[in-house]
């Protein structure tokens, strides 16, 4: 219901929204909970377990009830708080864990069934038949319980991640953050003020206090007005600092278009990475519930919400309020509703010296026994002196304490402490590094101290970072001391309930503590208390009284469970803002890119990179055609490709040679210049860590090439080596990978393809290299080769890279030649028995490659001591073979190998297959791979196993060149 | 996390490639025995305090950082090039 002339909202600007299909009417500055209740909905979603109908509870996003979802264009949002959801134009919102419907709930069952799913059900109850948990019983649990649901398509929402730095971050907005930054900001220091809600003020707003002489919104105002003029200060609302983490560093979630309709390009949220050199944690307190039975029933509420509704939104939720609490806060509440015309019936307090309230009937030593109107509240059961009678209200406010908002200084292993005084744990000291907590989160409750206490928490920071801050006055404000009488269960039979958003009762935590898990820990697993969206924020405490009380044990004993990021639930899409589809990874482009997919090349990932996978032919449908076609074609004729992406790594100066030496197994410091040696680098452990060609361009020049794979693992290795083992060495190396663009022309016209492309033809011996001009252009020629076919790769300066490639291809379509691509260069290299990173997958060695002779004994190496443990060597060892299927089949990558005749099981493989293609050289399928003592085995027979593939084939052992083992063509 | 490294100034911790402890900068003479390697290359201590490890400025100028810190209070006590000036080193 509406109250005239009061709240914040814009009466102005009518807007109209959803629940559940049915359209209604609110305005602009609701949140979805005030509006609904102002059109007077008071079931708005069912309960976890027991389908119970529940209503509003709170005005903040502690909420546990009101959780709904929000259905957009893009996107279906479950679990959204309707405390904290604003309303918008067109808002669609849906209730959940309901069906049919929110007011006919057919699982409602659960709740007569209750006696049956108490603390634990699920782990007594579906015990067996075991097979049955997976098919039968967790399909059924999670169809029953359960939250939200989302669309099943893709958010196509937009999200964004930032990161902020400050001096001073002041988290919460209430009259101790707001003197806080008032404080630090005045003096010049570099201040953001982050704050939950969409108007800063904290309960500033809510109450009807007074600061100074005026109403103490008037003095937010104010004080909004002069931080607004400070360009040092950043005010963030909508902000919710959702973590504390180390070195001063904060996530905060900003809902930056949630509250509005949606449209392109408007970011949802932003998740923020604040780095502060010190923090104030000034986030306030939050009021806890009372528990009695069926105290969940809708119209049940916590007694601070009552004025925040009013005094924010204009709604108040009841027109015959009751209040319950244990803390003279009520007073304040009743006087406030009073003010407004709100009829207060009664204040039950179970103190009995709780102090009188003009105008309201005070039942002192009283407790609400009982709650009565399944879908909405009709009346109360008061219990005092020893008789209980009944009160007709439809709302009731409660009270029982107020717990400071102290999770952030949880966030790294801090331990709250608890004080007997309050009734309610506190932060202790120094619990994050560089954060003072002041104000409500501090236990400290009046206004008056709140202000004083944000002021001295700015003083002290600055004071930390060197910075004087000077006095600020202090406005008059209420100093009234906070006095409470502990009280968490009212005794009874009936279920009370702790946990709202879990449907956890009394009965369930004592339930627990008799059955053993005693500990807070182990009983909050076992209730699972405090584990729904809303991490039991108005429930952990008397939750743990409770536990206290059934363990006969201190609650300072007890202990408090560990408050863990993120504060408020945060949606993985804004954490991981920009990291979807092509934001996932950079992409590395080659030159010849365009080129490529304009002949219609897939193009295949390759780490970063994209490289071309085939360059189809009118014709062709399949890929193998066109990679048997390319294949054919670099043996017979002349092909051309892209190797840019092959690391290559200048190294420079007199001890270059030295340093290969030390990081190459074999010796290249004896490498004449304008040659080209094949290099082998192990990790120091002794396996295989990459392999390549080294080409000496000067006496103090070379250039590395390593694979494409492990091109950055290379550089950091060598970067390694370099500064932990021979800094001293005069040697500097820097990558040029992106400086050069290579293209391997390979085949038996190769020579001539070069010799066209350079205006004369190349003499250079096999592995050779020599600096040449291409049509003008400075490049080098290296004679190499990756095929097994005479080989040259040319390089040029990127920008070159393009139209080099251009001119090579039409020169070669001309020969009868053309491009290959990735497809038929890792034929040609099987053909040949050269490996890549499927065969040097880092677990295998020198040794088990075969080159074991590659390790110079004239000199150490890294990995030279340890590829000579025992282990690492012999006919233990999966060595590499060539495998050839005695039958027409294809094979794959990942089958084991077996023995004829042994059974197949894990024990017996024997070794396993690294890389398939299919040879139109050899006109068959072939196969490298790791067999045991395989090098004594060529000749033999072996069963070639793929489960997952169903391939099961007999292969022929053999050596794992296949082509041209003599390397005739090599070096023709 | 934020390290400051000797030649860049504080950084976030995603600048930087972690590559274990700092134990790998000890290496072995070749004539060392098998169980100095299988020390240098396997054996590492786990501790709940002070320890040291090695990050890779990868983001930024290349440099092999040593880091000395708290694994219990998260504390960055140390952050040195393990080239140090151009006379340290050993192999030679």
């Amino acid at each position: 219901m509406r109250i005239d002339g009061k709240g914040r909202i814009d009466r102005t600007r009518p807007v109209t929204f959803t629940f559940d299909g049915r359209a209604y009417a609110g305005y602009k500055g609701d949140t979805l909970a005030s509006a609904l209740i102002a059109n007077d909905v008071r079931v708005v979603g069912r309960s976890f377990k027991y389908h119970r109908p529940r209503g509003i509870l709170t005005a903040g996003s502690e909420e546990p009830n009101a959780l709904v979802e929000i259905v957009g264009p893009a996107n279906q949002t479950p679990n959204t708080r309707a405390t904290v959801q604003e309303l918008f134009e067109g808002l669609e919102a849906r209730s959940q864990n309901r069906w049919p419907s929110l007011r006919f709930d057919a699982l409602e069952v659960n709740d007569l069934a209750a006696p049956f799913l108490s603390a634990g059900f699920y782990y007594k109850t579906f015990m067996w038949p075991r097979r049955f948990w997976e098919g039968v019983y967790e399909p059924l649990i999670r169809r029953a319980a359960g939250l939200g649901s989302l669309s099943g398509r893709h958010d196509a929402g937009v999200y964004e991640k930032a990161w902020a730095h400050c001096d001073l971050l002041v988290i919460g907005a209430g009259p101790a953050g707001l003197m806080a930054a008032l404080t630090a900001a005045r003096v010049g220091a570099d201040v953001i003020l982050a704050d939950e809600s969409s108007e800063p003020g904290g309960r500033l707003l809510s109450d009807a206090a007074e600061i100074g002489d005026q109403p103490a919104a008037d003095w937010v105002a104010t004080v909004l007005a002069e931080l607004a003029s400070l360009p040092n200060l950043r005010l963030m609302t909508r902000t919710t600092v959702t973590g504390a983490y180390d070195d001063g560093t904060f996530g905060a979630l900003e809902r930056v278009g949630l509250h509005r309709r949606p449209r392109p390009n408007l970011p949802r949220e932003c998740f923020w990475r604040i780095v502060a050199k010190r923090s104030v944690l000034t986030a306030g307190a939050l009021e806890r519930h009372i528990a009695f039975e069926d105290n969940d029933r809708p119209g049940v509420m916590l007694a601070s919400a009552l004025p925040a509704y009013m005094n924010r939104y204009g709604v108040v939720p009841g027109q015959r309020v009751t209040l319950f609490g244990n803390n003279d806060g009520l007073r304040g509440v009743a006087r406030s509703l009073m003010a407004a015309g709100v009829t207060v019936a009664a204040i039950i307090d179970p103190r009995e010296d709780a102090p009188e309230e003009p105008g309201v009937t005070v039942h002192k030593g009283a407790q609400v026994v009982r709650a009565r109107g399944r879908m909405g509240l009709r009346e109360i059961t008061v219990r005092s002196g020893g008789r209980e009678f009944r009160l007709e209200t439809d709302c009731l406010g409660v009270s029982g304490g107020w717990n400071p908002t102290l999770h952030l200084t949880c966030h790294l292993n801090g331990r709250p402490r608890w004080s007997d005084e309050l009734a309610a744990f506190v932060p202790v000291e120094g619990a994050v590094p560089g954060m003072l907590v002041a104000g409500a989160a501090n236990g400290t409750f009046s206004n008056h101290g709140c202000l004083a206490a944000g002021a001295e928490a700015a003083r002290a920071s600055l004071a930390a970072l060197g910075r004087v801050a000077g006095a600020v006055d202090l406005p008059q404000a209420e100093d009234a001391p906070y006095r409470i009488a502990p009280l968490w269960a009212v005794p009874g039979k009936g279920r009370a309930w702790l946990d709202f958003a879990n449907d956890v009762t009394v009965k369930d935590v004592g339930l627990a503590a008799q059955e053993g898990f005693r500990s807070v820990e182990h009983m909050k697993r076992y209730t699972t208390q405090g584990m729904a969206p809303d991490q039991g924020k108005t429930s952990n405490v008397a939750a743990l009284a409770v536990l206290a009380d059934a363990t006969g044990q201190a609650i300072a004993q007890t202990g408090t469970t560990t408050f863990r990021p993120p504060y408020t639930p945060v949606s993985i899409a804004a954490m991981g803002a920009g990291g979807r589809g092509e934001g996932f990874a950079p992409q590395r482009f080659l030159t010849s890119d365009q080129a490529s997919r304009d002949r219609g090349a897939p193009m295949i990932e390759a780490g970063l990179w994209y490289r071309p996978g085939y360059f189809p032919k009118p014709g062709e449908t399949t890929w193998r055609e066109a990679c048997d076609r390319e294949v054919r074609m670099v043996r017979t004729a002349v092909g051309v490709t892209d190797v840019s992406t092959l690391g290559k790594i200048d190294i420079q100066g007199p001890d270059a040679g030295r340093f290969l030496d030390f990081v190459y197994t074999n010796m290249f410091s004896t490498l004449p210049v304008g040659k080209v040696r094949y290099g082998l680098m192990l990790r120091e452990d002794g396996h295989v860590l990459d392999d390549g060609t080294c080409a000496r361009l000067g006496p103090d020049h070379w250039l590395m090439t390593t694979t494409t794979a492990a091109a950055g693992l290379v550089m950091r290795h060598l970067d390694f080596v370099h500064q932990a083992f021979c800094a001293a060495w005069q040697v500097r190396f820097v990558s040029v990978t992106e400086s050069w663009a290579q293209f391997a022309v390979a085949g038996p016209l190769a020579r001539d393809l070069v010799a066209s492309a350079l205006g004369h033809a190349p003499d250079l011996p096999f592995m050779g290299c020599v600096p040449v001009t291409v049509q003008g252009v400075a490049g080098r020629l290296f004679r190499i080769s990756f095929s097994g076919e005479e080989g040259y790769e040319l390089a040029v300066p990127t920008r070159y890279g393009e139209a080099l490639f251009r001119d090579l291809t039409a020169r070669a379509e001309t020969m009868g030649g053309g491009l290959y691509g990735m497809e038929a260069l890792n034929v040609l290299r099987i053909e040949k028995g050269f490996i890549t990173h499927a065969e040097i997958h880092g677990r295998t060695t020198a040794f088990d490659i075969g080159m074991e002779k590659m390790i110079s004994g004239k000199k150490d190496c890294i990995g030279k001591a340890a590829a000579a443990r025992p282990g690492l060597l012999g006919a233990a060892r999966e060595q590499m073979v060539g495998l050839v299927p005695l039958t027409d089949t294809v094979l794959t990558a990942g089958a084991h190998l077996f023995a004829q005749g042994v059974e197949l099981t894990r024990d017996h493989a024997a070794g396993y297959v690294t890389s398939v293609g299919y040879s139109p050289t050899l006109h068959s399928h072939l196969a490298l791979g790791f067999l045991q003592n395989g090098r004594a085995r060529h000749g033999e027979t072996v069963r070639l196993v793929d489960r997952l593939r169903g391939v099961d084939v007999l292969c022929r052992v053999s050596d794992p060149v296949f082509h041209d083992p003599k390397g005739e063509k090599l070096r023709a | 996390m934020r390290l400051t490294c000797p030649l860049c100034g504080p950084r976030d911790r995603r600048e930087f490639y972690y590559s274990g402890a700092a134990v790998a900068l000890d290496r072995p003479g070749a004539e060392a025995p098998p169980e100095a390697w299988d020390d240098h290359l396997h054996n590492r201590d786990n501790p709940a305090g002070v320890t040291q490890d090695l990050w890779y400025h990868e983001q930024g100028c290349c440099s092999w950082l040593k880091v000395t810190r708290n694994t219990v209070t998260h504390e960055i006590l140390a952050v040195e090039t393990v080239g140090g000036d151009s006379t340290a080193g050993g192999v030679a």
